[in-house]
């Protein structure tokens, strides 16, 4: 029994997984702490008169949602292109463009917002198959060739709104999509967000995406003489990428009802990439955990909910969030570890010379 | 059976060389199209004198991607500088020289705790600087509490001094000699490029940066202190970002900490276009300043051609950049030895016939 | 006898998580010699140097140079140069983005200023003085990867160092410029300078050695007069045990098959790399060889056959039916398997189990959609394991921990596990140690008697001998010649290889 709880913890110690648990208890400690009621859960009447949860919790889970399905897709493009994709904001902005002007166009109507949908998985796909393309055939890194769809994406969201903010007059769709649907006291976007976390999982269950996105990331060269074409799985990567902004950006319309192509999605690809980062990924590609980004997300949401509740002012609050972060990720870097168990070793070291001595 | 060998040039130099060429076409295609302000000096300067601070940060950046990193806080930093120095000018009604010594202690602060996190703590640098740029506007933003601009009198003299060249210049309206001006501003970065010139090409340190950048592991083994020489790629990549803060305040005199214009990824464009890659070992601060005048340029010219709608400049900017991207990665691959050149699968037929029966 | 000494290393440990790489270990250097350091992959040889130069720093044990009695502890690569040690290390370690004679003189020296005049005109001299056909101002990502190698060597010589360490540094050499390297050698002897020379070539040691230590499994086993100690002695002393197995292999491979139709067979094949179009062609179970120096084209014919190289023309038969092979997965799919030369580079997945590495190239001609489970995984993983006795710890641990003979094998348990009828294994053997290699050489038999056909390459001709029964010679990216088992002989090769024998004729 001691022995198995043993090799449970160490597994643990070694899994990537333990930095993002250990942030994740942290954060719900100190708010436990600070405010024994920050997570009570509420089922209470909202103004369209369902019966819907609410809460701080709650309001974490539902906010992080854009940044969860990007971090879904951050995760692939990092494991298998060995770089990030800095365009995501940017492109779901073009997405979320893309959508609310289709919608605007036509009348509100289930197949419509399908439609739409569809119509901005389209051209974000396209968006990420010209980064793909870019990265896979050119070999050129990615943060370098998403730059340029980071450079000029918000302002061919701009183009495409006609050099306005569209707006949704018909409210349906933030109602139900960007809310809640009557009878389903959960947020949509939280529903959505575990629809893709499943279908995710399938993928990485069913196919070899997984195996063969860390096999790029990795070694290329291994991987191409082992019959994989690397430039393929890049493509096909940033491609999953391009349909996790279209989501993001498409929630992000659901819930705002307008789009504004300089404020939507403000710096969520950074977030994004954190959230990867957070979650225990290396970086440099290779081996990822699609568990821990997606905890990622949700921690920094909850970081920035903490703040906000502290009544940190939204523009302060980067400055905390920025030493948190740095708190996280030098608990987990390596040299930190070493040291860290050098110490511990030479503590121990000490007081058995202690104990002897009195003896 | 000795092989000729090629013309012993260096990748540097030759994404140099493409930089100049394509600087030079350009301007020069400008100037016989739309003619104009092209022709004018003062335009010219304007340049510079807009973008001294860009220059900086960009050499800055420059150091640091030569060394094989990254640092994306530069613009975060830059404004973080300007509203200490607004601050420190008018709530503490400070000098000039103070003002200066603030912003150098402010980037050389960042720099010695960036650097001190990623090459002595093998910290990630895209994470630690994307936290010191979150830190640093919002910082920014609890010191200087909204836009700021500065009315510290002996401040404002140093800012409005220019110096007018002897010669050159254009004639005005009325058809008097109008002698072109420079900033001060203008003078710094001019004078921060030449030196880093000089460093990244006649000193131990640049050369033991372009090693790092080209591989950290041999450099170790070749005896270089690769912790060392990293920390002091991002440590001059802040005091270069100190120096930017306080040239941007002496252009603008003033700093807002919700303008959102993200001046890392400009700095980032301009390297680039400036021949530095991104994997480190290459790169060079004059085709960086031409990189700087590349991309302002080519804004100039969409304006110049009536393209007039706000999106554009973006759009183009993001275009050229794409177009120097995808050449150097042409330019480099076909200069790199059997692996590394560039081949495209073989279901992607668009470049060759179709193999005979086959 | 004690001013002789030039760097003395006495007890020294070092440790890794879970592994004991050094216990105690003793070396001694003497003025003027080249010092054999012997041993089998994992021996610890490695670490011994690196612990020597800087990289790692020791556990306990002390090391004291040129015969004082002040023990010495080198904290970086750097203190080890500015002591005199210089190192050439067998991963060329230069910066490729620099010129060559940057190269030379980087991190060396106490100057801040760099002059670029004086730095060219001291490269050109060595450059000149060792004939090594490079220009001081070229980048080094130009020059070849032998002319790299050189280079390296170079450096280390310019450095006035009392001790010279080589990490196996003609790996990547061809003969004639071993040979030179070798002279090079001797010059610094007799200038004084004490050579620790690590290499896997038993020849090499018997010619430029004067003395050998052998380290096993991290133990120090004993330093000998190389004159004193004949080559089955030696090799025994480094694996441990009493080798006539070493001396038994010696594959008579079955005859050749009555089978009309070859299994291969390529007519007129060329690729992007370069090489002359050839024609070859092999019968099912037979063992063919492609023999030549580094840089003739050997690997670059295989890549071709097996579609890693993009073919320029050309056309490929497999079982007599013709084949379109343009991607290595099509080869796969037709039945063929191929164990690249640079196993770092183009065969291990450093960062994923060797339950992963193993199930990989099945897993990838299974196809996108269908992965193998994890209880087949284990399966399989289990079987390879035995079977080939690959030594690890679990089937979880990465690949890149093992030590590089159990990492070959567990590519080799890949390509099996495919069950190829073509299997290309180019340099199989190269840096492992003697008992793996002897295995794999074992392993190609029998797979050959099992009815597969093998193609074995390798930089010892000796092992080819032992395994081939029929060689493709090749000179100069194009095929020179073939030889049969019967003409198959250490001097006809090299004859062949040399292109003497067209005078003969």
């Amino acid at each position: 029994m001691n022995k198995r709880f043993t090799a449970t913890t160490r597994a643990l110690a070694h899994s990537q997984l333990l930095i993002p648990l250990l942030a994740f208890f942290l954060l719900i400690v100190f708010n436990l702490i600070r405010d024994p009621s920050f997570f009570s859960v509420a089922l209470v009447k909202n103004n369209l008169g369902n019966m819907v949860l609410s809460g701080n919790l709650i309001s974490i889970i539902d906010n992080a949602s854009e940044l969860a399905l990007l971090a879904i897709g951050m995760t692939l493009v990092t494991a298998a292109s060995k770089g990030q994709d800095i365009s995501v904001g940017a492109a779901a902005t073009i997405a979320g463009s893309v959508f609310i002007n289709v919608l605007r166009a036509n009348d509100m109507s289930l197949p419509m917002i399908l439609f739409a949908f569809l119509a901005s998985c389209v051209v974000a796909m396209l968006f990420g198959a010209f980064n793909g393309t870019l990265v896979a055939l050119f070999k050129i890194q990615p943060m370098i060739a998403t730059l340029i769809l980071y450079t000029a994406g918000r302002d061919i969201a701009y183009w495409i709104n006609g050099g306005a903010s569209p707006d949704l007059t018909d409210k349906t769709l933030t109602n139900y999509f960007g809310t809640f649907f009557p009878g389903i006291p959960i947020p949509t976007p939280i529903l959505l967000v575990c629809v893709c976390l499943i279908i995710m999982a399938l993928i990485l269950k069913f196919t070899n995406l997984g195996l063969y996105a860390q096999a790029v990331g990795i070694n290329e060269n291994a991987a191409r003489l082992n019959g994989i074409d690397p430039v393929r799985i890049k493509l096909l990567v940033f491609i999953i990428l391009g349909i996790c902004v279209a989501l993001a950006g498409s929630v992000n319309v659901c819930r705002m009802g307008s789009l504004n192509h300089k404020t939507a999605l403000l710096d969520i690809e950074m977030d994004a990439i954190l959230a990867v980062a957070i979650g225990g990924n290396a970086l440099i590609g290779g081996k990822f955990s699609m568990v821990g980004s997606v905890m990622g997300a949700y921690i920094i949401r909850a970081l920035q909910t903490t703040l906000y509740a502290m009544e940190v002012s939204s523009d302060a609050i980067k400055a905390y969030k920025a030493v948190v972060i740095i708190a996280i990720v030098l608990i987990g870097s390596p040299v930190v570890k070493k040291y860290a168990s050098l110490l511990f070793s030479k503590l121990r070291k000490n007081t058995a010379v202690v104990q002897t001595g009195d003896l | 059976m000795r092989i000729k060998r090629r013309e012993p040039i260096t990748d540097t130099n030759l994404l140099l060389i493409i930089t100049v060429t394509i600087f030079v076409g350009m301007y020069a295609l400008a100037m016989i199209v739309w003619g104009g302000g092209f022709l004018n000096p003062q335009q010219f300067l304007n340049i510079f004198n807009n973008n001294a601070h860009l220059i900086i940060l960009s050499c800055g950046l420059t150091i640091v991607m030569i060394a094989g990193g990254i640092d994306i806080s530069v613009g975060g930093l830059n404004l973080l500088v300007t509203l200490s120095c607004i601050v420190y000018l008018d709530d503490h009604s400070g000098s000039v020289i103070g003002a200066a010594g603030v912003a150098l202690g402010v980037g050389l602060a960042f720099g010695l705790v960036q650097g001190v996190l990623i090459s002595y703590l093998e910290m990630q640098p895209f994470i630690v600087t994307l936290a010191g740029m979150f830190f640093a506007k919002g910082v920014s933003t609890i010191i200087g509490g909204g836009p700021r601009t500065a009315t510290n009198e002996a401040f404002l003299e140093i800012k409005n001094w220019t110096l007018r060249l002897p010669g050159i210049g254009s004639y005005g309206k009325a058809g008097n000699f109008v002698p072109a001006k420079i900033e001060l501003g203008m003078i710094i970065a001019l004078l921060v490029v030449a030196v880093i010139f000089i460093v990244l090409r006649w000193t131990r340190l640049g050369r033991n940066l372009y090693a790092i950048g080209g591989n950290s592991q041999s450099s170790l083994m070749l005896g270089i202190n690769v912790k060392r020489t990293r920390f002091y790629s991002y440590f001059l990549c802040g005091l270069l970002a100190g120096i930017g803060g306080f040239v941007y305040l002496l252009h603008n005199g003033s700093g807002d900490p919700s303008n959102v214009a993200p001046i890392e990824m400009h700095a980032i464009a301009a390297s680039i276009i400036g021949g530095s890659l991104l994997t480190g070992g290459v790169g060079n601060v004059v085709g960086t300043l031409l990189g700087v005048l590349s991309l302002k340029t080519i804004t100039a010219i969409v304006v110049a051609s009536g393209l007039t709608k706000p999106w554009w400049q973006s759009i183009t900017t993001g275009a050229m950049l794409c177009f120097f991207i995808v050449l150097q990665s042409i330019v480099i691959s076909r200069r790199g030895a059997g692996n590394a050149k560039l081949q495209f699968p073989p279901w992607l037929k668009f470049r060759r016939k179709k193999q005979p029966d086959e | 006898m004690q001013d002789d000494v030039v760097l003395s290393m006495r007890n020294i440990c070092k440790s890794f998580p879970g592994v004991v790489a050094l216990n105690k270990v003793d070396f001694t250097l003497r003025r003027g010699d080249i010092h054999a350091l012997m041993g089998e992959n994992g021996a610890g040889k490695s670490t011994l140097i690196k612990v020597l130069t800087g990289v790692y720093s020791k556990d306990s044990g002390q090391v004291n140079l040129a015969g004082t009695d002040k023990a010495i502890t080198i904290k970086s690569p750097q203190e080890a140069q500015n002591l005199g040690i210089g190192t050439v290390y067998q991963e060329i370690a230069l910066c490729p983005n620099l010129t060559v004679a940057e190269n030379m003189f980087i991190g060396r020296g106490k100057y801040h200023v760099v002059n670029w005049k004086t730095m060219k005109k001291r490269a050109d001299a060595i450059l000149t003085k060792l004939n090594i056909p490079a220009g001081a101002n070229e980048q080094l990502s130009n020059c070849s990867l032998a002319v790299q190698q050189m280079v390296a060597i170079a450096r280390a010589v310019d450095m006035d160092c009392k001790v010279l360490v080589l990490d196996e540094p003609t790996s990547s050499l061809d003969e004639q410029e071993v040979e030179k390297l070798f002279t090079l050698m001797r010059d610094l002897q007799s200038q004084g300078v004490g050579i620790i020379f690590v290499t896997h070539f038993l020849d090499q040691i018997y010619e430029i050695c004067n003395r050998v230590t052998v380290l096993r499994n991290g133990e120090f086993i004993g330093e000998y007069e190389i004159k004193d100690l004949p080559r089955i002695e030696l090799i025994s002393k480094m694996m441990g045990k009493e080798l006539d197995e070493i001396s038994k292999v010696h594959g008579l491979a079955k005859e050749e098959a009555i089978s009309q139709t070859p299994l291969v067979e390529v007519k007129e094949l060329s690729s992007v790399s370069g090489i002359k179009p050839f024609d070859f062609y092999t019968m099912p179970g037979e063992v063919t060889g492609f023999a030549g120096l580094l840089g003739s084209g050997r690997s670059e014919c295989v890549r071709a056959i097996f579609g890693a190289d993009r073919v320029t023309r050309g056309v490929k038969y497999f079982n007599g039916r013709r084949v379109n092979i343009k991607r290595p997965i099509n080869a796969m799919k037709a039945g063929m398997g191929y164990l690249p030369e640079d196993r770092k580079r183009d065969g291990i997945l450093a960062d994923l189990s060797v339950r992963d590495n193993i199930i990989f190239a099945l897993q990838v001609m299974n196809g996108f959609f269908k992965p193998i489970s994890k209880k087949k995984a284990a399966e399989y993983t289990d079987r390879y394991i035995e079977m080939l006795n690959i030594k690890t710890a679990s089937h979880d641990i990465p690949i890149g921990s093992l030590s590089g003979g159990n990492q070959q094998k567990v590519i080799l348990a890949r390509w099996l596990l495919t069950h190829p009828q073509y299997l290309i294994l180019d340099e199989p053997t190269r840096g492992i140690d003697v008992g793996t290699k002897v295995e794999i050489q074992k392993l190609v038999l029998k797979l050959a008697e099992e009815g597969v056909s093998v193609t074995f390459i390798s930089s010892e001709i000796e092992e080819m001998l032992r395994t081939c029964s029929r060689l493709i010679v090749m000179r100069d990216r194009g095929v020179v010649g073939e030889l049969s088992r019967d003409e198959m002989t250490q001097d006809n090769i090299m004859r062949t290889i040399a292109g003497d024998v067209a005078e003969h004729e």
